[in-house]
């Protein structure tokens, strides 16, 4: 060993250093932190910026084309489609992140403990496949019908709405992880560290959490950042259905659902609301490979 | 030879079932008899060497005896205090007096901590050290086992085989147990390796006065290491005895088979000594036959064998034999 590497080695290595060195390393996870940043503070600070009202239709310059006045051009009512994608890129990615996070939750949590508990496999893994058999629409319509004017009460429309559409989104779709994440730690309770933990003493919970929890990251990570992309989706379809947020108020999946009508003389209606999901899923996507990477200790030492 | 002694493992009449469940309603339709009535004492300071072939129930002794399992039957008492029972927060005080070295020191650390951490692991939960005070112990600990000190930041797969079983080592270490148990500590190494991993286990035993229950399925290693050896065939013990009265002597009939199957160093020798070679196969622990569990595939078997279990009894002065030979 040369002595520069002991040197190298004499300092303390931090563990989030090293995470940080290896995500940079990864080309696409940078490009794509970029790109999601880009998008975050579009429509974090756009709307200041480009301070038209989205929900302002101006009639005589409807369905204009790209132009300094409107960039992307307008939509069948004259609303600017610039404004419109920054407004609704707030509601979008934040449904997409909250139910994101919600189904992540819930399925890492109940598939860890059907995993490592035996005595509740059977009745949660079954409760899962009940959640999996449930005809989705029929269900959202009931939940809505039950819950949306009670909601709108108590948080006002737009906030009402929002909890609505991400607690259902969420709790729909937490299975595929639950199923994923408990055959993982199935596979990993019976490795000898586990084991070895026990024979040391750790209990369960601190067992779950330093050696199971760390073990399973990488395909929580993925369905994390496949979640973002269906839970935004998914908005834009309960919008469509007329079930999401109120018409007037823009989402990138109510744009896009919009603009489809209009898509033989109009193609660009669709081209930007779906640009602006594609890039948000794909940086996500990205970022989500990137992290995994860097968190696991195999593949950041090359 | 350690009459002087006082026993500090004493395990009586050990029984390990495991149930077998079939068909649509998983119904119970019977058990592996992994560990069927073991009793041996191990005495403090001693090595004893646990031998037998694969699945006889060797580890299954090992595990079941740090209370890994929840046994069927019998008792196992350490230092003094019945741990057959216990559970939960009892049984989690006992745990530092008790230790285990694992067979795959590749599986048996987990990939995403570094090796301080690892060995950090049972002061974490043991003890209340300030993270200083767990840092200077976890580089003494890695002193005593033969690791650099700058490798503490380091992750398991950085290491050779032998270096990650000094790892395992060394986490068994951290709480000064007085007893451990070796769970094939050798088996997935080099033989050059195995020999430095040996004699590191005993430097330690003399530093740190350690009992061990070592097993293996290398006799030869065994002979190295052991004070006593017991030789285990399908959940029981066969024979247990001093470690030279049972490699000159053997007494069960299976002991004299598995003797006669290690190589002789030396070619020429090797030709003077009848090699014993079993018929068969080990009959399932889950259906072992009546009477002595050997008795398929023993050279020397008798009426009674078929019929009746062998006593475990003491043949001469600290030699157990259960065998009807010996009645």
């Amino acid at each position: 060993m040369s002595d520069a590497t002991i040197q190298a080695e004499a300092k303390n290595r931090s563990l989030w250093g090293d995470v940080w060195v290896q995500f940079k390393s990864h080309k696409g996870a940078m490009v794509g932190t970029f790109v999601f940043v880009f998008i975050l503070l579009a429509v974090a600070i756009g709307p200041y910026l480009w301070n038209l009202d989205p929900t302002f239709a101006n009639i005589r310059e409807r369905n204009q084309g790209m132009s300094w006045a409107h960039p992307f051009g307008t939509d069948q009512l004259g609303r600017d489609t610039l404004a419109q994608l920054l407004q609704g890129g707030r509601v979008s990615i934040a449904v997409g992140v909250t139910a994101m996070l919600i189904s992540l939750i819930v399925g890492t949590a109940i598939g860890v403990l059907a995993g490592f508990f035996k005595r509740i496999d059977g009745l949660l893994m079954r409760t899962t496949d009940l959640f999996l058999a449930l005809p989705l629409l029929p269900l959202l319509l009931v939940i809505i019908m039950l819950f949306r004017d009670t909601l709108r009460k108590a948080f006002g429309p737009e906030t009402g709405i929002f909890i609505l559409i991400v607690f259902i989104i969420g709790i729909t779709s937490w299975m595929q992880t639950a199923r994923i994440v408990r055959g993982d730690v199935l596979a990993l309770k019976e490795r000898e560290f586990v084991l070895a933990a026990r024979s040391i003493g750790t209990p369960s919970l601190r067992l779950i959490l330093r050696h199971i929890l760390p073990n399973v990251l990488s395909p929580i990570m993925v369905s994390a950042t496949l979640g973002i992309a269906n839970a935004i989706i998914t908005e834009s379809a309960l919008s469509f259905l007329g079930l999401g947020f109120p018409s007037d108020f823009p989402t990138w999946g109510r744009l896009l659902y919009d603009g489809a009508q209009y898509i033989d003389n109009y193609p660009s209606r669709v081209v930007w609301p779906g640009l602006a999901i594609t890039l948000t899923v794909i940086s996500v996507n990205f970022i989500g490979d990137g992290l995994r990477d860097a968190l696991d200790p195999r593949i950041r030492g090359r | 030879m350690l009459d002087g002694t006082k026993p500090l493992v004493r395990v009586d009449d050990l029984k390990m079932h495991f149930p077998i469940f079939k068909g649509v309603l998983r119904r119970r339709v019977g058990e592996v008899k992994a560990v069927d009535g073991v009793s041996f004492e191990i005495y403090e300071g001693e090595t004893l060497g646990l031998v037998g072939e694969s699945g006889c129930g060797k580890s299954t002794v090992g595990r079941a005896l740090l209370r890994l399992y929840d046994i069927t039957d019998g008792h196992i008492e350490i230092d003094g205090s019945d741990i057959s029972t216990l559970s939960g927060e009892a049984l989690r005080d006992m745990r530092p007096r008790m230790q285990m070295i694992f067979q795959d020191p590749q599986a048996s650390l987990n990939p995403r901590m570094t090796v301080g951490s690892i060995i950090a692991e049972p002061l974490d939960e043991h003890t209340n050290l300030t993270r200083k005070e767990k840092r200077e112990k976890v580089a003494k600990l890695m002193d005593a086992v033969g690791l650099a000190r700058r490798f503490a930041d380091r992750y398991p797969h950085e290491f050779s085989g032998g270096q990650r079983q000094r790892i395992g080592i060394a986490r068994a270490l951290a709480l000064n147990p007085k007893f451990i148990v070796c769970d094939e500590p050798i088996a997935a190494l080099d033989v050059s390796i195995q020999a430095q991993v040996v004699n590191l286990l005993e430097d330690l035993q003399q530093e740190f006065g350690l009992t061990y229950l070592f097993i293996s399925h290398d006799l030869s290693m065994v002979r190295h290491l052991a004070t006593r050896v017991a030789v285990m065939y399908l959940g029981k013990i066969a024979e247990l005895a001093p470690r030279d009265a049972l490699y000159a002597d053997p007494k069960h009939p299976y002991t004299q088979a598995l003797l006669s199957a290690v190589p002789h160093p030396d070619p020429a020798g090797d030709r003077q000594h009848e090699r014993i070679i079993l018929k068969g196969d080990v009959p399932s622990p889950a259906n072992p036959p009546k009477g002595c569990n050997f008795c398929t595939r023993c050279p020397k078997v008798m009426e009674i064998c078929r019929s009746e279990t062998p006593e475990w009894r003491e043949v001469d002065a600290g030699r157990f034999v259960a065998c009807h030979l010996y009645n």
